[in-house]
């Protein structure tokens, strides 16, 4: 009931949020250069080649712009915008990631539509679903919960559209039900527990009692089960696991088995708001007096929202920070426009937004072509591409992207250089040692057309 | 996890839990009762006192008057409401004033989200409540305690206004038979006027007290709405006394399967509702034939 009810009026809010639909495109670029996207004679599959036969191409975006992700959405939201502003206007960043972008994609302009997921999987596949019949969206993105994202990589699988997933940090989404069409680039649960593991093993120790605290879906099962793995090597013991619906907002009766179960850590999987609200109260129940606090997934804008310093010290698995902009220069580039359009440091949903769009950019120009297929054969020839945190390569046979992990640390409010000085980068773990083989999560791709 | 500091903490915190849900489904169900409409922006309100006290705490830096500011601003927002909206919804189909209702609740979380953003605000307890109480091994954050005592004063409030006063007798004689009430003369349109104001202030203060144990964000009021039609189900549409005991009911349920697989604490909850609903159809203390 709880679900029918919430999802009524999400589906309602959405309704009464939806903005950048009429997106005034199509006037941009002169014409002459329509026949490239035609190059080679292709059948039409998807939305090709309808969606791409104009001056402009369409994306589809559901980011959660209300409930628990909201605020994750807006940021992951603004990095999706300063990507296709930096498409079309071919900004010297975007060619640095994608060397044969010029203007737009294939000479096309980006236009796009957004949508309220609400981070609710129905509400996504509706919002895109319209975006595909009515927008003949070419490009399908936005998760910031992997529930959206298996559900929109079916959707792309079945509608032979393409996905990237946006923020999703479930194995399944690259795992058991990866899809052809689909392509992540984000860090996940396998590569966060193997990343951040045998950091927790060298500062707590071996042997060590431990709880969970877990959202009830495929991300919080899953990085959980994958912590759960990696530390029973070292001799972690689960003592209790507390699985907690998305959107909670009262853990006390959690917490209060936390407390009771006289672990030594405390491994927090929530996210989002739930992170937030959970971490708060673990405070309020002297749980972190008594435990250390671990949150393997970082959530963007966390730190400012707990306050208090209740995450120094604390240890996290993160696709970004932005202080990586004085590792890798492209981050720096990324960092400095992101900052000057929208005033304040990016978060790694933004970076991670970012990210997908220009690979996806430099996918489709390295195709020459709309063409799913080819586009989908493109990503999958490993070419190693410059990236915002170095070189990376798309992995053909789970389409994920195979990048580094950074580990950071919580500073004290004392060490902080400025007020978005949260984290400090402690560890840049390459990418490929982490992953586990394509077809350990049971990855069948499926067909390309 | 069983085990009797386990127990006995999570029959405390279900007390807690409940008393909270107790004070919000009041306000939905004496206006439920009263006016015949079922208010889906009450969740919407529960927040909006929230914020309110959160300004008056930065501005005074007293969690006192920022109680007090946070319940008189929603006693006037529901007058207002009431007179520039929801007046003209009462002869209206049901359907009607559940979309307006939703409505208004959509455009109070909206505005919030526009002014405060997403990002979520905290208002920390009086210094008196902060901390940890602990009680013979069973530890339990000091403010939370307190918090039953600032509910069962606030409820014992509703009930003397209910059940002590004139206005008490009008508006439970309009839960019974608002025809007849109107036709002894009494103007009865001005007695919906401040129940819908008494419920919207009994959200917010609700909103207010709650802010240091769960931080505020512009969403909050949509989760906690479903919660009290449970509780409101399971008392009795219409009932005071049934939504104190559904509001306690539904805490314990919460709080005790919790002990066992939190997984299944709403199941239970709902499973409880369905329970109700079965055998009980008015609700545990709802009266029947109750318009």
């Amino acid at each position: 009931m709880s679900n029918r009810k919430s999802n009524t009026y999400s589906l309602e809010r959405r309704n009464f949020l939806r903005t950048g639909l009429g997106v005034a495109g199509a006037l941009a670029l002169p014409g002459g250069f329509i026949g490239r996207a035609f190059a080679a004679d292709h059948p039409s599959i998807g939305t090709y080649p309808a969606g791409s036969s104009g001056d402009s191409v369409f994306i589809g975006i559901t980011v959660p712009r209300t409930g628990s992700y909201a605020l994750q959405g807006e940021d992951e939201l603004k990095g999706y915008l300063l990507a296709i502003e930096h498409i079309n206007e071919g900004n010297p960043l975007i060619k640095k990631i994608s060397p044969k972008s010029k203007k737009g994609v294939l000479g096309k302009k980006v236009i796009y539509g957004v949508a309220d997921s609400a981070a609710k999987p129905n509400d996504a596949v509706q919002a895109q679903q319209r975006f595909i019949s009515e927008n003949k969206a070419i490009l399908m993105t936005g998760a910031t919960s992997s529930a959206v994202a298996v559900a929109l990589n079916k959707l792309a699988q079945r509608e032979k559209v393409l996905y990237v997933a946006g923020i999703s940090g479930s194995n399944d989404t690259t795992g058991k039900d990866c899809v052809r069409y689909g392509f992540r680039q984000c860090f996940y649960g396998q590569t966060a527990a193997a990343a951040l593991g045998p950091v927790l093993v060298k500062t707590f120790g071996k042997n060590k009692k431990v709880a969970y605290m877990t959202p009830d879906y495929t991300y919080g099962h899953t990085v959980t089960k994958s912590f759960q793995d990696h530390l029973a090597t070292a001799g972690w013991k689960t003592t209790t696991n507390q699985v907690s619906p998305l959107g909670s907002s009262d853990f006390s009766s959690y917490l209060l088995n936390v407390a009771n179960s006289g672990a030594d850590v405390l491994i927090n999987v929530n996210w989002g708001h739930d992170a937030v609200l959970s971490i708060q109260q673990a405070k309020q129940f002297g749980i972190l007096d008594k435990m250390k606090l671990v949150v393997p997934y970082q959530v963007p804008f966390l730190a400012p929202q707990v306050g208090g310093g209740l995450l120094a010290g604390v240890y996290a698995a993160t696709d970004f920070w932005w202080t990586l902009e004085d590792k890798y220069p492209l981050a720096k580039m990324f960092v400095q426009a992101f900052e000057k359009k929208y005033g304040y440091k990016p978060q790694w949903g933004a970076e991670n937004a970012y990210m997908e769009f220009a690979l996806w950019a430099e996918a489709v120009e390295n195709a020459g072509s709309f063409y799913p297929p080819e586009v989908i054969k493109s990503y999958e020839a490993g070419r190693k591409i410059n990236s915002l945190v170095g070189e990376v390569s798309w992995r053909a046979a789970d389409h994920q992207l195979i990048r580094p992990v950074f580990i950071v640390k919580g500073k004290k409010p004392s060490e902080m250089r400025n007020k978005e000085d949260y984290w400090q980068v402690v560890e840049t773990v390459p990418g490929l040692p982490l992953m586990q083989k394509p077809d350990a999560f049971g990855c069948k791709l499926g067909s390309y057309t | 996890m069983l085990n009797w500091t386990n127990f006995l903490s999570q029959l405390f915190n279900g007390l807690v839990l409940g008393a909270l849900l107790a004070l919000i489904s009041s306000g939905l169900t004496i206006i439920y009762g009263t006016l015949g409409l079922l208010n889906l922006a009450h969740g919407a309100m529960f927040m909006l006192g929230g914020y309110a006290g959160y300004v008056a705490y930065h501005a005074t830096n007293s969690f006192a008057l920022a109680v007090l500011a946070a319940t008189l601003f929603m006693l006037v927002f529901g007058i207002l409401l009431e007179r520039l909206v929801i007046r003209y919804f009462y002869d209206r189909p049901d359907e009607d004033q559940l979309l307006v209702t939703f409505g208004l609740s959509i455009c109070i979380v909206e505005t919030v989200r526009y002014f405060f953003s997403s990002m979520t605000k905290t208002v920390p307890p009086p210094s008196m409540f902060s901390g940890i109480t602990s009680m013979g091994g069973v530890i339990f954050p000091t403010y939370r305690l307190a918090l039953i005592g600032i509910v069962a004063v606030a409820l014992l409030a509703l009930y003397l206004i209910l059940y002590r006063t004139r206005l008490g007798l009008i508006v439970r004689a309009g839960i019974e038979d608002s025809m007849m009430v109107d036709s002894l003369g009494i103007n009865v349109y001005r007695v919906f006027m401040i129940v819908f104001g008494i419920g919207a202030m009994a959200a917010g203060f609700a909103g207010i007290v709650n802010a240091p144990v769960v931080s505020l964000s512009p969403g909050m009021g949509e989760a906690i709405l479903v919660q009290t039609f449970v509780v409101v189900v399971i008392g009795g549409v219409g009932s005071f006394p049934g939504a104190v005991l559904g509001g306690l009911i539904a805490g314990e349920i919460i709080s005790l399967t919790s002990m066992i697989n939190p997984a299944y604490s709403y199941i239970m909850l709902f499973a409880a509702m369905t329970l109700v609903l079965v055998f009980r159809p008015r609700g545990l203390l709802g009266k029947k034939g109750r318009e």
